[in-house]
């Protein structure tokens, strides 16, 4: 049925034979109904609950049962005589959501939030953690007065005098700018 | 009073122009800046015809009322009143059910519309028994 000359083809092409392969086959056990798959036929209209497609392409419960038959029978007549009940259940049959169901939020922006913050505070706690273990010793040019001692050796060089940090020192006066 | 709470938008009534007729937009529905304009009135009247056909069939119903609630607009109750009777002649409740559930949703922020149109059909709904959504308490979760 697939005949698949493995040395003539390509491996990413046999890889896609294979899939589709694999995949004709689901679908045939699908049909004999071996499997537990239910597979949804894409090749049919589907039902959709969707506030801008207010009437779907097929009612939502297409297997009725004999109630269900006799409900649509009293459908075809004055829609007076049907009780609160009966029209609920005429509406059940046809669409699975009402308008506010289908509209209506859910909490999961609190679940994505949390989970969303707890791994920051997570980060966090690994980047603290490396500090503490992992990262070596500063060097000695940031300890006691290096740093001051630098910064003087650097205005007495006038490193960047134009634009830089010697030009923000005012050598008169002797203190910045 | 629907003046400044019935602006959906620029486009936006066009359809609703019972209470104020001062503030007709004549704008087509297509986006064409050429060509003759269509006015609220052929608008509504093309589709109360649409919906008046004797004969429609139910992809034609739910066609008209799909395309419908996609335009930038809550549908005037006179194309609604036509469109439930085509759910009559198709012995559909649900779908009439529908229809007013997706006109409030329609509606949108504009709380004042949707009573306004159940008001105007309520002759229609009581000769044809269908119940409003509120009726059947499925306006609430």
């Amino acid at each position: 049925m697939f005949h698949l000359a493995a040395g003539r083809v390509g491996s990413l092409a046999a890889k896609r034979a294979t899939a589709a392969l694999s995949t004709s086959s689901a679908r045939m056990m699908a049909s004999h109904g071996h499997e537990v798959s239910t597979a949804v036929d894409m090749s049919k209209p589907q039902y959709t609950d969707s506030a801008d497609y207010p009437l779907p392409d097929v009612p939502y419960k297409q297997v009725l049962t004999d109630a269900d038959k006799s409900l649509k029978q009293k459908e075809k007549g004055p829609w007076n005589q049907l009780s609160k009940e009966e029209k609920l259940a005429l509406y059940r049959l046809k669409f699975l959501k009402t308008y506010p169901e289908m509209r209506h939020s859910t909490p999961e922006w609190k679940t994505a939030l949390g989970a969303a913050l707890f791994l920051m505070g997570l980060t966090g706690f690994i980047v603290w953690w490396q500090k503490v273990y992992v990262f070596p010793k500063r060097p000695r040019t940031f300890e006691g007065d290096w740093p001051e001692k630098q910064l003087k050796r650097m205005l007495d060089m006038r490193i960047n005098p134009v634009q830089g940090i010697s030009s923000k020192w005012d050598y008169e006066k002797g203190q910045w700018k | 009073m629907f003046r400044a709470a019935v602006r959906l938008s620029v486009s936006g009534v066009r359809s609703l122009t019972r209470t104020q007729p001062g503030c007709q937009a004549l704008l087509a529905s297509r986006g064409y800046s050429h060509g003759k304009q269509e006015t609220d009135e052929e608008f509504d009247a093309r589709w109360v015809t649409y919906f008046n056909k004797p004969d429609i069939d139910a992809w034609e119903l739910r066609k008209g009322m799909n395309t419908l609630v996609c335009y930038d607009l809550v549908p005037e109750p006179k194309i609604l009143e036509a469109a439930l009777r085509a759910c009559r002649r198709l012995n559909d409740l649900a779908s009439a059910i529908r229809i007013l559930e997706a006109v409030k949703d329609k509606a949108g922020p504009h709380k004042d519309i949707y009573p306004y149109v159940i008001q105007e059909l309520k002759p229609v709904l009581e000769e044809l028994g269908i119940s409003t959504p509120e009726e059947l308490g499925i306006d609430k979760l």
